[in-house]
């Protein structure tokens, strides 16, 4: 291989980025469930030919996968290695979370790119289907004790050999959802993604040479990995431990540990989570796969200028036991994998907080609340709504965090109240910023927000959540403090209940007229909040943000009857503190 | 009345004029500096520059005050009132971030919160209504958000897209009380489904109306004072032309307003030359916007996000922007990667050939370097001489050494990545929409677009490039052509199976004739008015919406609409959108959309056509050294307005005229046409 110049390796880098770009566009135009079309949860690449160590991912694809691919595309390589036999044109096809990550829903094709006969790279299309069985439609079952339960389960299998689409394989994916025509829909929208990105790859190699564009895919993968190896020899060595716990799992009221130590070393970092909790019988557990898919969406978070290419993991080293709930295999439930990949990524941004307080950002909401109502119509028709939350981010060097955003792992948007209300009988009461849910700091977090819906159907509408961060808040760095934990209540005709199990609910039933409420976290503090500048708290109070209570709880910032700042009080309070 | 007709572009470094006269076939382009922040004088200034203004019959405007006012959050102060429970809709968005890698950035809506209250009301989805509105409450809360400051008024209610009437009624009773006219209420600005977008636009809308009114207001008196007797119009961000009224009713509607002038313009200089598949690429200080017009039509977006958590949801000429301006910074990242923009150095202080200041280098320096920018005649007229020492030395300092590049190296790889950034923006625009680049002519204006057609031709697999007359006005030309418009939207959520075809007919023929009075009383001549209505459609269960076009248009006795028609059109455009249809799912209705379009006489570009006295030896300038592929080369150059038509220059060769520079690169060649556009294309 010839060295590159620099001219030609940006280009490439822009052609190939744009390769990715382009399937991502291709599928979101062409797919029929919104929660690919809308809310983007699919994501392409071009995978190494050996390892199928990602070489370049999409920018508009789902944060969460850009790290679980190449797990995928490898699981993939080592059946070819079984079986043997692999044609141009051949394309993989399956949905197992236990050899390339996440859950059951994100079906992913793996299809590789031949040059004389051999492989050159492989390329790679996953999308979340709506649903794929087990007991709960969308497949959030909450309860869940065994991956069956939470829906079928397909290793790789050919769904093109030598050719031919082997219609049996479509059959059975058919005959296993509730929503097979729109599986059907999103199936055809990723092949027509495979195409086009097999098509421009051929195109690219052809303008340029086989040799050239692979050098250039090591350059890249080179200059991504001395960017990481920057970015960590700028933390001082050592061992920063951070713990933090999810709820439950579901079905026992028992916390679980998440435990995180990362070792600093050089420019080499070590993340180990040997310390936390064992595989728990709810659906809170993940794979390996997507346990070191969600360390990559943290430091990813944190170094943006690390391009999307496995370069980046190089310098890192995983310890990540099968003995914990981080790496377990089949059958053990992962459909609630998004908690737990969240409280991961909490970890991550805890421990860099301790090496490099000054740099950090406060947790995030980190919860994603996945919320069913359903219920039958007057006319006999099921409906059932189905909706993820948002909360606050954390506060940061640079400012406060952001009032309602979405979660790290995600880009996702909310779906419109009136929408909602348009499809589904309900009735939102409220859809507002949450007060005194930020975690305190100099910068505090964002607000969480406060969703209230009124049951309007005749007959009864059952409830579904599967949450988290009801007993342990986001937390706050660098001095900064924790924010509000989650909330869940629903009326009952004997008065208001919260459920035992905080934020994950199976067997709540509400009538119409009775409501709902929903009060999700803001994100976590940073900087010590009696350093905030007194005239933002009066601000904050101003805005209804932030009461006088906690302003002067919180803050030690005391308020007149007009919201001004009283100064001789809040010194007192702050006890000669600096302002 | 004199039958002349003035463009004016005022844009963020120069104001464009361009006017014509009709009855003697005749034009005049001005060029004046633009004045941030007191846009109406370069205005008038330009208008002196061209004649007098007594003379014109009239002018049509297109404005960047209400995209600056928006950019640069110079708005005025409103407030806001909110169904119970509601207030923080615009606050909360659509529960989003800035980016999608970093956590880290805060948003600050245009109301504060304490600038937004909460009044008892509500409507459902049904368009029922479950509380009336408390009229004493939505008085009370303007006299209160009054003595708070707020200056306009926006009253955004859920669902009103459903039901107009508590809007309606809290709309009146502010208006009793309110002291001016400057009140936006969501229902009128756009009743359509889905909460955060109509109140972000409902909002913007206010946001702006005392800034726009202002404006107009201003200028309106000026021209007054200048004894003007014709008609003044405003482009809207739709690329049709809408009365001063409708503006000040509606200024969010202003937004893109000068771009969509452009885009309008290409499209029609495209048609004229035979070509209905152009890609316009206009390279500006700071950004490179790509819009596409396919079978001889501008591409319409329903809504624009004008930065984080300030959308616009009214019909625009969707343009895409990416960072990758003349002004452009090139340097070399933590990675040794070469990156041309998105960091831009703008006009002010632009490249550091500029001399005003700015050590880092553009692209711009990197043209003037090679050769291709003439630095001794700097387009647009603000400077004498372009320093090439500065722009040398910055590209050598900041590029040449981290790369270990010489100069000429170092500028040669700046345009190159800035071209494959170029063509990657308009590889995925074309790419989005389906459309193959191949069919497809790229139309560059603005000042250096000309610059990189020969790449994009080459890069993308482009047919051909049409570089027009005059590039540096096209913005002012497109005024004087685009149509006059009017478009609305109103939510219906119908099903199609078993539709109540009557009802549906009588809102089209209410929506239609609405629509069409705007247009008709906007005062200007047109030849026709044309309604056209659109529906947004999807199969039950999706949130997206596919645009179908009807067949029908208004006429007595109604629109002619049918259940089969609509079914027909729906598959059509479902199959061309995503390929395959959903037989068995239930097909809804969302939206109607309505659009009056007042048709202008056809404007006859063949005033543009080279002159009689146009020949080769006149524009012959001789030969310069342009340095591409590597070496030196001894370059012809041409000076491109006299070239007669009919010629054929081929490359390389630089054409220069004052509004912009055509690098006709090796390979290609350049041939004028009739229409004394100038055909790149290759030499077969």
């Amino acid at each position: 291989m010839r060295a590159l110049d620099p001219v030609t390796l940006a280009v490439l880098n822009g052609r190939l980025v744009q390769i990715a770009d382009e399937m991502d566009a291709t599928l979101f135009r062409s797919a029929f469930n919104p929660i690919i079309a809308e809310a983007h949860d699919a994501c392409h690449g071009l995978y190494h030919a050996e390892t199928g160590a990602t070489l370049v991912q999409g920018t508009s694809g789902l944060p969460i996968f850009v790290g679980a691919m190449a797990f995928a595309v490898k699981a993939v390589i080592d059946k070819v290695a079984e079986r043997g036999g692999l044609a141009a044109g051949d394309t993989y096809l399956f949905n197992d979370p236990y050899d390339g990550g996440t859950h059951l829903n994100d079906f992913r094709l793996v299809r590789p790119v031949m040059r004389d006969g051999k492989v050159f790279a492989w390329l790679a299309s996953v999308g979340h289907w709506l649903d794929v069985g087990g007991n709960v439609p969308g497949n959030f079952n909450a309860k869940a004790t065994e991956s069956f339960q939470e829906g079928f389960r397909i290793p790789p299998v050919k769904l093109i050999s030598g050719g031919v689409f082997q219609q049996d394989i479509a059959d059975i994916l058919a005959a296993n959802s509730r929503l097979p025509q729109s599986n059907w829909g999103d199936l055809n929208g990723q092949l027509n993604a495979l195409g086009l990105g097999e098509q421009r790859v051929h195109a690219l190699l052809d303008e340029y040479g086989d040799d050239t564009v692979a050098a250039a895919m090591s350059a890249l993968s080179a200059r991504a990995e001395a960017l990481m190896r920057a970015n960590i020899a700028a933390l001082p060595d050592g061992t920063y431990s951070y713990d933090d716990f999810l709820d439950n799992d579901g079905v026992t009221d028992t916390p679980l540990r998440i435990a995180l130590d990362m070792t600093i070393r050089g420019d080499t970092m070590k993340l180990d989570f040997s310390r936390s909790a064992p595989p728990c019988q709810g659906p809170l557990n993940i794979a390996r796969s997507t346990a070191v898919a969600c360390c990559y969406v943290a430091l990813k978070h944190l170094f943006i200028d690390v391009p999307a290419n496995a370069g980046c993991l190089a310098p890192i080293e995983f310890v990540i036991p099968d003995t914990t709930l981080l790496g377990v295999s089949a059958p053990k439930p992962v459909g609630g994998y998004t908690e737990t990949i969240l409280r991961v990524i909490d970890t991550v941004f805890g421990a860099f907080a301790k090496a490099a307080p000054e740099r950090a950002n406060g947790s995030p909401y980190a919860t994603i609340n996945a919320l069913s109502l359903a219920g039958w119509r007057q006319d006999a028709r099921r409906w059932v709504m189905f909706c993820f939350f948002g909360g606050g981010l954390g506060g940061n060097p640079e400012g406060d965090g952001l009032n309602h955003g979405n979660n790290p792992i995600s880009t996702a948007t909310i779906p419109p109240a009136e929408i909602l209300e348009s499809l589904y009988p309900v009735m939102f009461t409220q859809w507002a910023l949450r007060p005194d849910s930020a975690g305190p700091g100099r910068h505090r977090g964002g607000l969480g927000a406060i969703y209230e819906i009124e049951a309007l159907n005749e007959s009864d509408t059952d409830v579904f959540l599967l949450g988290e961060r009801g007993k342990f808040p986001p937390f706050g760095v660098n001095g900064g403090k924790s924010a509000a934990l989650n909330r869940f209540v629903y009326q009952t005709d004997a008065g208001e209940r919260t459920p035992p199990l905080v934020s994950k609910v199976t067997d709540v039933r509400i009538k119409r007229g009775q409501r709902i409420r929903l009060e999700t976290p803001g994100g976590g503090g940073f900087g010590d909040p009696m350093t905030r500048e007194p005239a933002r708290v009066a601000r904050d109070f101003g805005f209804g943000y932030v009461s006088r209570v906690a302003a002067q709880r919180d803050y030690g910032v005391a308020l007149r009857d007009d919201g001004t700042v009283d100064e001789s009080r809040t010194a007192a309070l702050r006890g000669g503190a600096k302002l | 009345m004199s039958q002349s007709i003035v463009g004016v572009d005022v844009g963020g470094t120069f104001t464009d004029l361009f006017l014509y006269d009709a009855a003697a076939r005749s034009f005049r382009t001005a060029k004046v500096p633009s004045q941030r922040g007191n846009e109406s004088a370069g205005f008038m200034q330009g208008l002196g520059v061209l004649g007098a203004i007594d003379s014109f019959g009239a002018i049509v405007h297109g404005t960047t005050v209400g995209t600056n006012s928006l950019l640069e959050r110079r708005g005025s102060r409103i407030g806001v009132i909110t169904t119970r429970g509601f207030r923080d809709v615009l606050e909360m968005r659509r529960r989003d971030r800035r980016q999608t890698w970093g956590l880290w950035g805060d948003f600050t809506p245009i109301a504060d919160r304490d600038m937004r209250l909460e009044v008892d009301e509500r409507t459902l989805a049904d368009g029922s209504i479950r509380t009336a509105v408390d009229v004493d409450a939505v008085r009370a809360a303007a006299e209160t958000l009054r003595q708070r400051g707020a200056e306009a008024l926006a009253i955004i209610f859920i669902n009103a897209y459903a039901n107009t009437e508590n809007e309606r009624l809290a709309l009146a009773a502010a208006r009793a009380v309110w002291p001016n006219e400057h009140i936006s209420a969501s229902h009128e600005v756009l009743p359509e489904i889905r909460e955060f977008e109509r109140a972000s636009t409902t909002a913007l809308n206010a946001y702006l109306q005392p800034v726009v009114g202002n404006y107009l207001a201003k200028l309106e008196g000026a021209l007054a004072q200048n004894n003007f007797h014709g008609t003044f119009h405003i482009v809207q961000s739709n690329g049709g032309v809408m009365s001063t009224r409708t503006a000040r009713r509606l200024p969010v509607r202003t937004a893109l307003s000068g771009p969509a002038a452009g885009v309008i313009a290409a499209a029609a200089i495209a048609r004229a030359c035979g070509q209905d598949n152009i890609i316009t690429a206009d390279l500006g200080g700071t950004s490179f916007d790509v819009s596409v017009v396919a079978g001889g039509k501008a591409s319409l977006a329903a809504q624009t996000v004008i930065d984080f958590g300030m959308v616009i949801r009214t019909p625009m000429i969707e343009i895409t922007t990416i960072g990758a301006g003349g002004g452009s910074i090139a340097s070399v990242d933590r990675g040794g990667l070469l990156q041309v923009g998105p960091e831009s150095a703008g006009s002010v202080p632009g490249p550091a050939c500029y001399g005003q200041g700015n050590d880092r280098p553009t692209l711009t320096d990197a043209h003037v370097v090679l050769g291709r920018i003439n630095a001794a005649r700097p387009i647009g007229g603000k400077l004498a001489q372009l320093d090439l020492e500065a722009a040398t030395r910055a590209i050598l300092t900041h590029v040449g050494a981290p790369l270990q590049l010489d100069v000429m190296q170092a500028a040669e790889a700046i345009v190159r990545v800035a071209d494959a950034r170029m063509a990657g923006a308009i590889r995925l625009v074309s790419v989005e929409r389906g459309h193959d680049p191949a069919k497809f002519a790229a139309m560059p204006f603005g000042g250096g677009g000309a610059l990189h057609v020969g790449a994009l031709i080459k890069d993308i697999g482009l047919k051909c490039a049409v570089v027009p007359r005059f590039p540096g006005v096209t913005s002012a030309l497109g005024c004087v052509i685009a149509d006059l418009r009017h478009d609305q939207v109103q939510t219906v959520n119908l099903m199609a199976d078993g539709l109540d075809v009557a009802a549906l007919d009588a809102r089209m023929m209410a929506a239609g004739e609405e629509a069409r009075a705007v247009v008709a009383a906007a005062g200007i001549v047109v030849e026709r008015i044309d309604v056209v209505f659109e529906l947004d459609m999807h199969y039950l269960g999706q949130t997206h919406t596919v645009a179908v076009p009807l067949p029908v248009t208004l006429a007595p006795g109604g629109t002619g609409i049918s259940e089969a028609a609509i079914r027909a059109a729906f598959d059509v455009a479902y199959a061309a959108a995503f390929g395959r249809l959903l037989p068995g799912i239930p097909v809804r209705i969302v939206s109607l959309r309505t659009a009056a379009i007042g048709r202008r006489p056809a404007f006859d570009l063949s005033a543009f056509a080279p002159g009689a006295d146009a020949s080769l030896e006149k524009a012959a300038k001789g030969v310069r050294p342009v340095w591409f592929e590597g070496a030196w080369h001894e370059t012809k150059v041409w000076s491109r307005l006299d070239l007669p038509g009919g010629t054929v220059i081929e490359g390389p060769a630089v054409l220069e005229q004052p509004d912009a520079t055509i690098f006709i690169d090796p390979g290609l060649r350049g041939r004028v046409d009739d229409l004394g556009n100038v055909i790149v294309e290759r030499i077969a």
